[in-house]
């Protein structure tokens, strides 16, 4: 076999691609430029760490089924580290969001990491809606009933009821996560492929 | 592609400083996860216990059977609805286009049939019920319509006493024993299973009890009591003294405030502004002016202040 056919294969290809976009010292970095030192910069690892908490106790909670948090002081306190951890996660995440438009983060060509973002922000909030309706208690109840007004006033009820728990259900815990955590780890990785954005520059400030 | 500060940077060329990734994301692991117990043992988590029809037909009878009947005579929510449960109204529209009409039907929801008849056909034979039902199924449509006419005049002095639900009218043919069946039903659990049941023993679809508790007034008292009527910014309230959606509170905030408060057509206003706002964040690396917002405001000189004082010494 020639080395020019197995350069050609598409694994080779991809293979030298993500080498080249995401070599060791871009993924797993053991420096990173000085001006990189704000508190605003800790607000994006708390969102991942917080969405790590969510998944974690989704997990328990998927183990012993939908109903088991209401008759259960253990299942009850993992609905109550569920329900934290995912408002700590959005508290994060948007002064995350609202720190990287401030730095204008899409420069440098990162449009697409912002992007990616907001598209995950979205999504995060169609999931923690998932979840508010698949409760199976009054909250749950309410907040379908009222919901679906909206949502059916789209046409999007014709596919999308959210007085179906068991549709519910199921975009909250397979399709919406699965989701939220593919966009991340996309965010995440073009933000390790293009680095921090850098400061405006003073001679840009003067224009 | 432009050179605009608000879309181009240079790399950057200084210095570097010492960063451990898998350090700090553990920190913030176990920082996240110590919160996050701390603020579970403190706070816990809401579980209101969720209303059934049989809890709602026991503490509010006459409403349980006002509602009843509205699903019968057809002026309840569900029955007037339109799309995607049926075809009584164009439903809202935004502009020229109706949405949800052109979509049609797809939940198909007939009250009558749905509430009232499929359910109380559900029920062992008796034969007053029997005979009622064969009675409704034997008449034609302005005979069933005279019926439900003259039990709905007559309701308004609607009483409930030692079980029964009581009209003032003979001429209402075999409405009363509907709803009066209806109520018992309902009384003892069964309609609760009956709606749940209608495609079979493995279930997990609640639109037709959800949608029934919503014709109601009982569900939206017990919201109102809890501060979660959409006036008061129910949508992104739980109940007790928890944050609930608190990110959702833009979508809510436009149901606070005219026209949309008081319009008929709020939900898909509110749809339409929120997609666009929401296109408008996606999209603000592309929007000049909206890009520029960050450069014009200096907020940055705050996030990166060790820098520009760096630079400035």
């Amino acid at each position: 076999m020639s080395s020019t056919e197995i350069d050609r294969q598409w694994t080779t290809r991809l293979r030298h691609r993500v080498a080249h976009r995401l070599p060791p010292e871009k993924m797993l970095p053991d420096t990173q430029p000085a001006y990189v030192a704000s508190w605003i910069y800790v607000f994006g690892v708390t969102t991942l760490s917080a969405l790590a908490v969510v998944i974690l106790s989704g997990f328990i909670l998927a183990l012993k089924g939908p109903q088991w948090w209401h008759a259960s002081g253990i299942g009850h306190f993992v609905n109550s580290l569920h329900l934290w951890s995912v408002e700590i996660f959005f508290f994060a995440m948007v002064i995350h969001l609202w720190g990287k438009y401030f730095m204008a983060a899409w420069r440098g060509g990162r449009s697409l990491t912002w992007v990616t973002g907001v598209v995950t922000f979205l999504v995060s909030i169609a999931t923690a809606f998932t979840g508010y309706v698949s409760q199976t208690n009054f909250d749950s109840q309410w907040i379908s009933t009222q919901a679906k007004d909206g949502i059916n006033s789209t046409g999007a009820g014709s596919f999308f009821n959210v007085l179906n728990f068991g549709q519910m259900l199921m975009w909250h815990i397979v399709l919406l996560p699965l989701a939220a955590v593919v966009l991340t780890a996309v965010h995440v990785l073009m933000v390790r492929a293009k680095g921090v954005v850098p400061p405006f520059e003073e001679r840009e400030e003067a224009r | 592609m432009s050179d605009s500060p608000d879309v181009t940077v240079a790399p950057w060329t200084g210095p570097q400083r010492p960063y451990d990734i898998i350090k700090e994301g553990t920190i913030a692991f176990l920082v996240v996860a110590i919160l996050t117990i701390g603020l579970a043992v403190v706070f816990s988590s809401p579980d209101d216990p969720q209303v059934t029809i049989q809890q709602w037909s026991n503490r509010a009878p006459v409403d349980f059977a006002q509602t009843a009947l509205a699903e019968l005579n057809g002026t309840s929510g569900t029955a007037q609805y339109g799309a995607p449960y049926n075809t009584a109204s164009s439903g809202q529209h935004l502009g020229p286009f109706t949405l949800a009409k052109w979509l049609g039907a797809t939940i198909p929801v007939n009250t009558v049939r749905d509430f009232v008849l499929s359910p109380l056909e559900s029920q062992p034979p008796s034969p007053t019920l029997s005979a009622a039902l064969a009675q409704w199924k034997g008449a034609g449509a302005s005979q069933r319509t005279a019926w439900v006419d003259a039990y709905t005049k007559a309701s308004t002095k609607m009483t409930f006493a030692h079980g029964t639900v009581s009209v003032p009218t003979t001429s209402a043919g075999p409405v009363p024993v509907m709803i009066n069946s209806l109520e018992q039903m309902a009384r003892s659990g069964a309609l609760d299973q009956a709606l749940v049941t209608r495609n079979g023993f493995y279930t997990s679809n609640f639109t037709l009890p959800l949608l029934f508790l919503a014709d109601g007034s009982y569900l939206g008292d017990l919201a109102q009591q809890r501060h979660l009527l959409g006036t008061q910014w129910g949508m992104m309230n739980e109940t007790g003294n928890y944050p609930g959606q608190a990110w959702l509170w833009l979508y809510t905030f436009w149901y606070q405030v005219p026209p949309f408060s008081s319009s008929t057509n709020a939900d898909v206003l509110v749809w339409a502004i929120m997609m666009l706002l929401s296109l408008l964040l996606l999209l603000v690396p592309f929007i000049p002016g909206l890009r520029s917002i960050p450069r014009w405001t200096r907020v940055y000189r705050l996030i990166w202040r060790d820098h520009y004082r760096t630079q400035s010494a």
